[in-house]
């Protein structure tokens, strides 16, 4: 297998793990519900359920005023590290 | 796999700190070591942060239909060593702690130790594993990045379920339940992560081929 069709076959593999759960899974049955919310929240469920009177002792400093405002900072994260990679291995690539 | 701000006992809490902070010493003085000694390391070792910095941000869909995240810590743990991870780990977990309201600092330790020490760890080890068993490099560097993304979310849930004890079922009970949300949502996410580093660690074999010796992770080095 050259080295091409070995790289588009482990892309193709993350883009189907990635794309596949949106088939695989339908709706909670709860139609009020959200699908896909960050495993972390739903942690936070679980204490809840476990322990009703548990009382987070700190709050974070600063939260992200909104969504919008959480996801742009998230991207920027993302984008950095990726900008980095690319800068390697196109330093790499030129031969210095 | 981030505890958030205040989720955890405060006993609990400074609990993983001190059991995360010798590892991140350690990687200190081993970052130390290895940029003065080879140079060129210093390059690399923004890679592996890079290849962290940029996974722990995609939170990815998964079968659970719940949302997680990678760590992409297996890359830098093959290349340098687990602890040097514990520090890039926890410098991401710092950042994210202060800037996205996600994770804390209250639980910094705990995170550190799942994400920065439990997976490098795991990542590393399976990877000299594969190497003793000869298998291809590809396969043991799918691995490696697959068991430690893995085992850091098991480590959350060991964390969450030590914390919160099922008042009926107990820890193991509790351990049910974390373990359903964080380890089962990743197994996946844990595949995308494998196959991704096995993508990176082509082009760095293809472009970095003597680093990769210097390192000791090919064999015939300056370093081995």
């Amino acid at each position: 297998m050259n080295r091409f069709t070995k790289n588009a076959l482990l892309v193709f593999g993350i883009f189907l793990l990635v794309v596949l759960p949106f088939f695989l899974v339908s709706g909670t049955g709860d139609p009020g519900k959200e699908m896909f919310v960050g495993a972390d929240g739903k942690a936070e469920e679980i204490i809840k359920e476990i322990r009703p009177d548990y009382e987070p002792w700190a709050k974070p400093f600063w939260e992200p005023p909104s969504g919008e405002i959480e996801s742009l900072l998230f991207t920027l994260q993302a984008a950095m590290g990726a900008g980095f990679i690319g800068y390697y291995f196109g330093r790499k690539h030129g031969g210095r | 796999m981030h505890v958030m701000e205040g989720f955890l006992p405060i006993g609990h809490a400074l609990a993983w700190a001190a059991a995360s902070a010798p590892f991140v010493a350690h990687g200190l003085y081993s970052i130390k070591k290895k940029v003065s000694s080879q140079p060129e390391a210093g390059m690399l070792l923004g890679l592996s942060g890079a290849f962290a910095f940029t996974l722990s941000a995609l939170k990815l869909p998964s079968v659970t239909g719940s949302c997680s995240h990678p760590t992409g810590t297996g890359l830098g743990a093959i290349l340098f060593g687990p602890t040097v991870m514990s520090v890039i780990g926890c410098c991401v977990l710092l950042l994210q702690a202060l800037l996205l309201a996600h994770g804390g600092i209250t639980t910094l330790g705990a995170n550190t130790f799942s994400m920065a020490v439990v997976g490098p760890f795991v990542a590393y080890g399976l990877f000299r594993l594969c190497q003793l068993l000869r298998l291809p490099f590809s396969w043991g560097v799918f691995v490696a990045a697959f068991g430690g993304d893995l085992m850091t979310y098991v480590t959350t849930s060991v964390q969450l379920a030590l914390a919160f004890p099922d008042p009926v079922g107990g820890f193991m009970a509790s351990l049910v339940k974390f373990g359903t949300v964080f380890a089962v949502t990743q197994i996946p996410l844990a595949i995308s992560e494998g196959l991704l580093t096995v993508l990176v660690f082509g082009a760095l074999r293809r472009h970095s081929e003597k680093q990769l010796r210097d390192l000791a992770v090919l064999p015939g080095g300056a370093g081995s």
